[in-house]
């Protein structure tokens, strides 16, 4: 796929005032509304428009280039953070389609209708105060000026340009007819009736020209009239459809209008609402000023008051659609208008989305999971939801099992998984791992970096004992092999035994760490296969010399095996995690908690940064380097 | 989000705190006011009012309703002792209010203030701006003596401080007022301006000494002014209208739609009728009400509803059960089915089958009932998977053994009405 850059656009046209959104019309998107962008891109799309209506965002957070297709086909559009950038860039965009909240909408509709390059907004927002509105309706008028809405999906201009999510699905919006100009053009005050209204007319004529739905609010930006006396002079529309509602007087203006001529073509007009009468009644306000009894206000009055300049106005609107064919009809009889031939659309790419929910298409994944999910309701660790992991009180211990074995651990094992994190958690200041960390922390690195520094030395000679040992035991016990043996062949190899070996502690001067870890396993764990090797490889070494004995890395390395093996792995499950090298996982675990007290510790002390003595180095620098022959 | 009416009491309180911001400092509203509902102990009031005691009263209620001493709901030139015995009398009572009948719960106490002329003035939004009304013939209703109003328009754009308002008032001002009135009158549309009012009503107001005195407020606020606003108005209620009693079933739905971003809304007309409508979206609803009234079916309409903004599942489901509950309670007498229209129009971009899914849920709990008081079910919707969700219903019908036709987007939007109701 090609990235075409949409920077620059032809000029969008000359056009007569009575169109305010055709084919050619370019666009300044305010809001990111990046799905709403692709239906205008994709409406453009297939009304075969030379370009992209869209051709500037305004984000006031975000600049930079927003990606989106063009068919099948990829483009850039060009994202700016404020309106006079987007207008400078794009003076031919001479329609704002405005996303802003209902608390910003205002200040960004002023704006753009004080700029010269705007001719017409469309305020999608719910909720703007009617005082702002009306400061609104004043500039528009005196700048000759259109605003469509607030409180509206928009409108469209069939086979040219759709504001925002007007008309819904593409399929929908084919079923419509909308991809091709039709030569009926409606007016209607509520949005969600729209695509109603757009299907409605496409079963009964030649389809839509064009539709503006002027939104819900009590002072909309522009009014039936206003709509009505455009399509009035707008040649190419051959008659109009009016759905108004109860409540307000607006409709009056265009009955006014056919009553004094002004408006001629034929008109089908409902307003709905008819139902007000059957409901309870509720008291009315003491009414003062408003001279204009509620009677005119309500539905009835205003569809009989329709009938009688003669409009067609259906008995309801179940055949309101009858109506409209009817008019239609007449018209085409009349010779007056030659009915428009429909239009084959180009093909769509169905959305990757929408085609897998529709099971039309596949895909291999890039990536497999299997140990959580947090797409549903709640996350789940190996498909237990975290509030039972609460409830049931799995521990630390219970979650390790679920993340690194997939399995629900018994007691014993949940319990051993703790005490090892909790005996592993720190051995001092000064081995190499927490000493690391305590210097990168006293060089001012972050906690993540001072960590990470320690972490790094965890390997053959540091921490590395508990893998080291559970892979020395397990490679000579799953062999077959005797402990004597085990000693004199490592021996001979001159290897040391990994795990075996204190400092300080010996027999005599037992490690009580160890002792409480084997004596926990000896009552708990089902099999201490490898524990009971390693001891039988102790009393051999002991016998040697008095501190080689099991040393707590040694034999939490065993007794992991162990446990691995007494929940259902088998010994050749046991290797494969000894050589993928997942026994450091306990740990590099463990010794983060430790790790990471250190660094606190350090930064709370407001420690400076660690410069190692001068006369704690020896220096043997030779006099002059070695000359390579 | 609209217009809404506000209690003459916080009409007034907000007057009185920002009379001299607004108004003026010369001439003075002292805003002596109470509010009494169910839970105020009247015996305690003149502790922080001390006025109570020393000045006669008015009381009367204050539930958004006008044309109280035609109602004979008004108490003047009482005592404190007088007023308690009045309100404790009207309190909780079930009243008749022009064609409704509703509970009294709040009242308001004020001084009884005697007076010669009685004046009128009111504020009322128009798509240009705002119009101002004002007449030296107030107390009485206003469209008797239209003739003596002056209406001055003030455009949205205008600044009042420029306008002549003195000039502009009616030409039996009484000279000794004409600058106050001037001067009231521009502090008061300022005040409305500034708060968001959309309409303001004082009928009468009097002049006693160096103070006017509001008597009489009547006001609705653009609560789409809330962001702006919401800080100068203080703890605002806007209070349900007089003499709207929700039964359980439409408080619940209330609820459910307060508590949630989606809209449910369920007006109980006749539990007796036999169609009932569960309409997606708000002019769809409307609409298939409308036609039910319009083709001539007003005594079998039992309910309006709505359901809109994307509701989940359960929230579908909940309003499903509410509807099915109430209309699945006794058989029509002459054994007539009923009708479930699920109607709707095209969708824009909710998933239709989605939609559905708590719809189903609770059909299959009605199964039973929905057998036995012989309800037929229409379905009409279009929108994205309309095709799957049609599917979804028609396969319960057969599933469930009750009739399910369904309609898409090519059977026009209320033909289901007469399918239902054009065979009787």
């Amino acid at each position: 796929m090609e990235a075409i850059t949409v920077t620059k656009t032809k000029k969008s046209g000359k056009r007569p005032d009575y169109i305010i959104m055709d084919k050619n019309t370019k666009a300044i998107i305010f809001g990111f509304q990046t799905r709403a962008i692709q239906r205008m891109l994709d409406f453009d799309y297939i009304c075969r428009r030379e370009e992209p209506s869209v051709v500037v965002i305004v984000n006031p957070t975000r600049d930079g280039m927003h990606k989106c297709f063009w068919g099948t086909k990829e483009i850039l559009i060009p994202m700016v953070r404020t309106l006079k950038e987007a207008t400078k860039m794009h003076p031919e965009a001479d329609f704002m389609v405005n996303f802003a909240s209902f608390r910003s909408a205002y200040q960004t509709s002023k704006e753009a209708l004080e700029t010269k390059t705007i001719r017409s907004v469309a305020i999608i927002a719910e909720g703007l105060p009617e005082q702002r509105t009306k400061e609104l309706i004043k500039i528009a008028k005196e700048k000759n000026k259109w605003i469509i809405g607030p409180a509206t999906v928009g409108g469209i201009a069939a086979g040219g340009f759709r504001i925002g999510n007007t008309a819904g699905q593409l399929d929908n919006i084919v079923a419509s007819k909308l991809h091709r100009q039709g030569s009926v053009a409606y007016v209607s005050k509520s949005g969600g009736l729209s695509n109603e209204l757009n299907n409605i007319i496409a079963m009964t004529t030649d389809g839509v020209y064009e539709g503006v739905a002027i939104g819900g609010d009590r002072y909309p930006g522009s009014t039936f009239i206003d709509h009505m006396m455009r399509y009035e002079k707008n040649p190419d529309i051959k008659m109009t459809v009016l759905l108004g509602e109860v409540g307000g007087t607006d409709e009056y203006e265009v009955i006014d209008a056919i009553k004094k001529g002004r408006i001629k073509k034929p008109v089908v007009a409902w307003c709905i609402g008819t139902c007000s009468k059957v409901f309870p009644a509720e008291v009315q306000f003491g009414h003062a000023g408003a001279r204009a009894g509620a009677e005119r206000e309500t539905a009835d009055v205003k569809n009989k008051a329709f009938k009688d300049v003669g409009v067609y106005v259906p008995k309801s609107f179940d055949d309101f659609d009858k109506q409209i064919e009817k008019a239609y009809t007449k018209l085409v009889k009349s010779g007056k208008h030659k009915p428009i031939p429909d239009v084959e659309p180009p093909i769509i790419p169905l959305d990757y989305e929408v085609a897998l929910k529709q099971g039309m298409i596949r895909k291999p994944a890039s990536f497999i999971s299997t140990i959580s999910d947090d797409r549903g309701e709640e996350l789940r660790y190996c498909g237990v939801t975290i509030s039972r992991i609460f409830e049931e009180k799995w521990g630390l211990g219970g979650v390790i099992g679920l993340l690194w074995f997939k399995k629900n651990l018994p007691a014993w094992a949940r319990e051993f998984i703790e005490r090892v994190v909790l005996l592993t958690a720190d051995h001092g200041p000064a081995v190499s791992g927490a000493h690391n960390s305590i210097i990168a922390s006293r060089a001012g690195k972050d906690l993540i970096s001072s960590l990470v520094s320690g972490l790094l030395t965890i390997g053959p000679r540091f921490g590395g004992a508990v893998q080291g040992s559970a892979n020395h035991f397990t490679k000579y016990l799953y062999a077959g092999e005797e402990p004597s043996f085990m000693v004199t062949d490592m021996k001979s190899k001159n290897v040391n035994i990994q795990g075996i070996g204190h400092r300080i502690k010996s027999v005599t001067n037992p490690d009580v760490r160890v002792t409480i870890m084997v004596d926990f396993a000896k009552k708990n764990f089902p099999v201490t296969e490898t524990l009971d090797y390693a001891l039988s490889v102790e009393e051999l070494t002991t016998s040697k010399r008095n501190n080689l004995i099991l040393n707590v890395d040694g034999c939490i390395g065993v007794l992991c095996c162990d446990m691995l093996r007494g929940i259902g792995y088998s010994r050749d499950e046991v290797r494969e995690f000894v050589d993928l090298g997942i026994l450091n996982a306990f740990f590099v675990l463990g010794r983060s908690i430790g790790f990471m007290g250190h660094i606190m510790d350090q930064k709370r002390l407001k420690s400076r940064l660690y410069r190692h003595p001068w006369d704690d180095i020896e220096y043997m620098m030779p006099d002059k380097p070695e000359k390579v022959k | 989000m609209a217009q809404r009416g506000i209690r003459e009491y916080d009409g007034k309180k907000m007057l009185a705190k920002y009379w001299t911001d607004y108004i003026s400092k010369d001439f003075k509203f002292p805003g002596k006011i109470v509010l009494v509902d169910p839970k105020t102990k009247l015996d305690d009031l003149p502790k922080k009012h001390k006025w109570l005691k020393t000045e006669k009263l008015v009381v009367k209620p204050d539930q958004l309703f006008g044309k109280r001493g035609k109602h004979g709901l008004i108490k003047a030139n009482a005592s404190f002792t007088e007023a308690k015995k009045w309100i404790t009398e009207h309190m909780n009572k079930e009243t008749k209010v022009g064609k409704v009948t509703g509970m009294l719960t709040h009242f308001i106490i004020e001084p009884f203030v005697p007076h010669k002329g009685e004046f009128y003035v009111a504020i009322k939004s128009n798509r240009e701006g705002d119009m101002i009304y004002f007449s030296n013939h107030g107390g009485v209703d206003i469209e008797s003596v239209w003739k003596t109003v002056s209406e001055i328009q003030i455009d949205v754009d205008q600044d009042i401080n420029k306008v002549n308002i003195e000039s502009k008032l009616p030409k039996d001002t009484p000279k000794e007022h004409k600058k106050m009135f001037a001067e009231f009158t521009k502090g008061l549309y300022k005040f409305y301006r500034e708060l968001n009012y959309a309409y303001l009503e004082i009928n009468p107001f009097v002049v006693s000494g160096k103070e006017i005195i509001p008597l009489d407020l009547v006001a609705r606020i653009d609560d789409t002014g809330h962001f702006e606003s919401s800080d100068k108005w203080g703890d605002l209620t806007f209070p349900a209208p007089f003499g709207r009693k929700l039964s359980k079933e439409e408080k619940y739905v209330k609820m459910m739609d307060e508590k949630s971003g989606a809209l449910l809304k369920l007006t109980v007309l006749n539990p007796k009728g036999r169609v009932w409508t569960m309409v997606a979206g708000g002019g769809g609803s409307v609409i298939y009400t409308d036609t039910i009234v319009d083709l001539g079916y007003r005594d079998e309409l039992a309910n309006y509803g709505e359901y809109s903004g994307n509701p989940t599942t359960d929230l579908t489901y909940e309003y499903a059960k509410t509807i099915l509950d109430l209309m699945t309670r006794e058989k029509d007498p002459k054994g007539r089915p009923k009708f479930l229209l699920v109607g709707g129009g095209i969708a824009n971009f909710t998933d239709v089958a989605k939609t559905f899914t708590g719809i189903t849920m609770a059909l299959r709990d009605y199964k039973k009932k929905l057998k036995d008081t012989k309800v037929k079910i229409y379905v009409r919707r279009g929108g994205p998977n309309y095709k799957e969700g049609l599917k979804i219903m028609k396969d319960l019908g057969e599933e469930l053994g009750i009739p399910i036709d369904v309609y898409g987007p090519e059977t026009h939007m209320t033909r289901i009405v007469d399918m239902a109701l054009g065979g009787k």
